[in-house]
């Protein structure tokens, strides 16, 4: 049976300050989704937010998975129910090997009822799978012994994200930004590496601002968010129009969100 | 002062007639007497004057009772081996030889007959002394520890138990790693045992060292002593983990000495005890000489592990490399004070020291203050220490792939200790990923194990 992702009516403050204002949206596994919108306009919250990060505070709203409350779990137990996210800046964290982080990554998710201190995936088939997966992103196999993103280039990190998401499969993957930063050949072998992944079993949302990515993974529908909601929706050719003029047709379309945004960026200027 | 005061500072576990009648258990050559003897003579003296305030200010000793502590002289059993105490490293590799010591007194000693029919001597010092005197005599506390260094160096050398010695002669190159057991098993029990390793010119070894206590309740002592004398391009590989329960007390003084072109690589674990103060000397006295020093310290609850650290180069052309890696948790306290000295005939030295501190929690402290003392002109030296608290969004990255909050932090710990895994293994293969796995008896991979068993446990428990 397929499943689906449902956010209904979300809303999400970090601090005082609320991002995300009323946020509903609905992912079914095989659907690309691609999310744009202007800086600010709560992409990245969303994304956070979905796996549980907590410094984002959920003020109000529903988030399920074939109705599972996933609010209530904590960030590992949501990665367990099969949502990832490719973060945008992912974290160095020194000393710990790359192939040892995903063994342990890899042995969570794979067997979700895992206890702490029980067994991790057999070191052979784990190696075999790691070295099909590495070779398909045309990594070296010398990644594996690194330590996770230190001193990775802006490149190489992206592609151990993806490297994740390939070995970690996982029903929901939210991409944020994992286009931003990369030279041409670097979001060519990103995109293909995506494409590659995307299927009937991998629900996608993609957030882009760019039509690189797209190109490569084209989507089933595209949202635009202004001032923290989807204030449009439609199918691919809506994100074509948006990367081909910008967002002041949108904001043209949707005035009240438009001069909501203006005033959060005067308050952000001020501070 | 007068010899009254002097004399009423003194332990009753320790004074004088405690003393006769230690040495009434002794069946010792008259040179060893004679020894203790001088020693115990300093001891009285030392227990005089205060400390070097310089070294103890931040070592907190109101709660130590020396009164409370004995040298085991009646007779033990000789039952006890390596099976009774859950040892970190014994069973996970074949060695060359092994020696156990319970409560300062050594229950077990073997080393393989072809290495002895080499000229290597390993086991129980205490024997050895009397057949060993040449030997003994111009290495056994002269050169690198000596009686009168301070007050728990004097007490040592009074009233020292047990012990180990490795002897390896000339161009004797072991390749299987030794294993010392120091095990306290009786409450109250004072172990005052002793490591003298000589390597002669050529030679090299690997000597693994734990300490460990029966069970987690008895109140134990330790007052040690390591020498670890180095000839000429010879090559020492030492680990000395120390993992008492945490109602024990651990001085020790420890010092190496490295003669010209020797290498010694130097790894300490601290894990266990309520409070411990190490006072660790390298001495680089001849050209070419290297030193390497790993520390790995896992701190909880109230623990106070103190290191004292001192690389002397003595000669031109020296390298010593410190490295210490210090996680703290609840209340506890990690304090490193580290100084480089640089004779002026040291010219060409490369002395580098740093300390770095992962803090798990707010309530633990962590001192680090490095030093340096420069008499030569054309060296490098360099010195750096951090502390810092686990990042929340490395913990968070590790839960968005599935791990929990005590995995994650165990990953990051792990990962924190792991540029000393790095250090001390020959090559920088990942065991975990290649298709050669390093061999079951690579003293490193036992000792990374250890090091990871030990830090599971410590996470395992508290809040």
């Amino acid at each position: 049976m397929s499943s689906t992702l449902k956010i209904e009516d979300l809303h999400v403050s970090v601090g005082e300050t609320p991002i995300l204002k009323g946020v509903n949206l609905e992912i079914k596994q095989g659907e690309i989704h691609a999310l744009m919108g202007p800086n600010g306009s709560g992409k990245s919250t969303l994304a956070y937010a979905l796996v549980g990060h907590p410094k984002y505070q959920i003020t109000s709203g529903r988030v399920e998975i074939d109705g599972v409350d996933v609010l209530e779990l904590d960030a590992n137990l949501r990665a367990r129910l099969g949502m990832f996210l490719a973060f945008q800046y992912p974290v160095t964290i020194p000393g710990v090997k790359v192939a040892d982080f995903l063994r342990h990554a890899i042995s969570n998710v794979r067997n979700p009822d895992r206890k702490e201190g029980e067994g991790l995936m057999p070191m052979r088939e784990f190696r075999k799978e790691l070295r099909e997966q590495m070779n398909e992103l045309g990594m070296e196999l010398d990644f594996a012994r690194r330590y996770l993103n230190d001193g990775f280039s802006g490149g190489e990190k992206k592609r151990m994200e993806i490297l994740q998401m390939a070995m970690l499969k996982p029903r929901f993957a939210f991409l944020d930004e994992t286009d931003s930063g990369l030279d041409t050949d670097a979001v060519r072998v990103v995109s293909e590496g995506i494409a590659r992944l995307s299927g009937p079993e991998m629900g996608m949302l993609i957030i882009t601002h760019h039509e690189r990515l797209l190109t490569y993974n084209n989507p089933d529908f595209a949202h635009v968010m202004l001032a923290g909601r989807i204030v449009e929706t439609g199918d691919a050719s809506l994100a074509h129009n948006v990367h081909a003029n910008g967002y002041d047709d949108i904001r043209q379309r949707h005035p009240d969100a438009a001069a909501e945004e203006e005033a959060e960026q005067e308050v952000t200027t001020k501070t | 002062m007068t010899a009254t005061a002097t004399a009423a500072t003194l332990p009753a576990t320790f004074d004088e007639s405690a003393f006769e009648a230690f040495l009434e258990t002794r069946d010792e050559p008259a040179w060893v007497t004679d020894l203790r003897r001088a020693a115990f003579a300093v001891f009285q003296e030392k227990s005089g004057e205060p400390l070097d305030p310089e070294e103890w200010k931040r070592v907190d000793l109101r709660t130590f009772r020396p009164e409370n502590f004995a040298v085991q002289t009646g007779s033990q059993s000789g039952a006890e081996t390596v099976a009774t105490f859950d040892t970190l490293m014994s069973e996970r590799a074949e060695f060359a030889g092994s020696v156990v010591h319970v409560d300062g007194v050594t229950t077990q000693a073997n080393l393989r007959a072809e290495l002895a029919a080499k000229g290597v001597l390993f086991g129980n010092l205490s024997e050895l002394v009397h057949e060993h005197r040449e030997l003994l005599e111009t290495h056994f506390m002269t050169r690198a520890v000596q009686a009168d260094a301070d007050r728990m160096s004097a007490w040592h050398a009074a009233f020292w138990t047990g012990g180990t010695l490795l002897y390896v002669p000339r161009n004797v190159e072991l390749t299987e790693p030794l294993h010392s057991l120091i095990a306290l098993s009786t409450a109250g029990a004072a172990d005052l045992s002793h490591t003298l390793v000589v390597l002669e010119a050529g030679a090299s070894a690997t000597l693994l060292e734990e300490t460990v206590s029966a069970d987690a309740n008895s109140t134990g002592l330790h007052v040690g002593a390591v020498e670890l004398l180095i000839g000429q391009g010879a090559r020492l590989r030492y680990v000395q983990l120390q993992n008492w329960n945490e109602k024990t007390y651990h001085f020790a003084h420890q010092a190496g000495r490295v003669e010209r072109d020797g290498s010694l690589q130097w790894t300490v674990g601290g894990i266990g005890a309520k409070l411990a103060h190490i006072h660790q000397d390298v001495h680089l006295d001849g050209r070419g000489a290297e030193a390497e020093v790993n520390g790995v310290t896992f701190a909880v609850n109230r623990q106070l592990l103190s290191y004292y650290t001192k690389q002397a180069h003595n000669a031109a052309d020296t390298r010593s490399d410190l490295l210490y890696k210090e996680v703290l948790r609840d209340k506890s306290r990690v304090v490193w004070r580290g100084m480089i000295r640089v004779e002026p005939e040291a010219q060409k030295t490369d002395g580098y020291q740093r300390s770095d501190a992962l803090l798990l929690s707010s309530t633990a402290r962590n001192d680090a203050v490095p030093g340096l003392e420069i008499e030569a002109d054309d060296v490098r030296c360099t010195h750096a220490a951090t502390a810092g608290r686990v990042d929340e969004e490395e913990v968070f990255y590790c839960m968005c792939r599935g791990m929990s909050e005590y995995e994650a932090m165990h990953m990051i710990v792990e990962g924190f200790f792991h540029e000393i895994y790095d250090r001390i293994t020959p090559d920088s293969r990942t065991p975990d990923f290649d298709d050669n796995n390093a061999a079951g008896g690579d003293p490193i991979r036992i000792v990374r194990e250890t090091l990871s068993r030990a830090v599971e446990r410590k996470l395992g428990i508290g809040e």
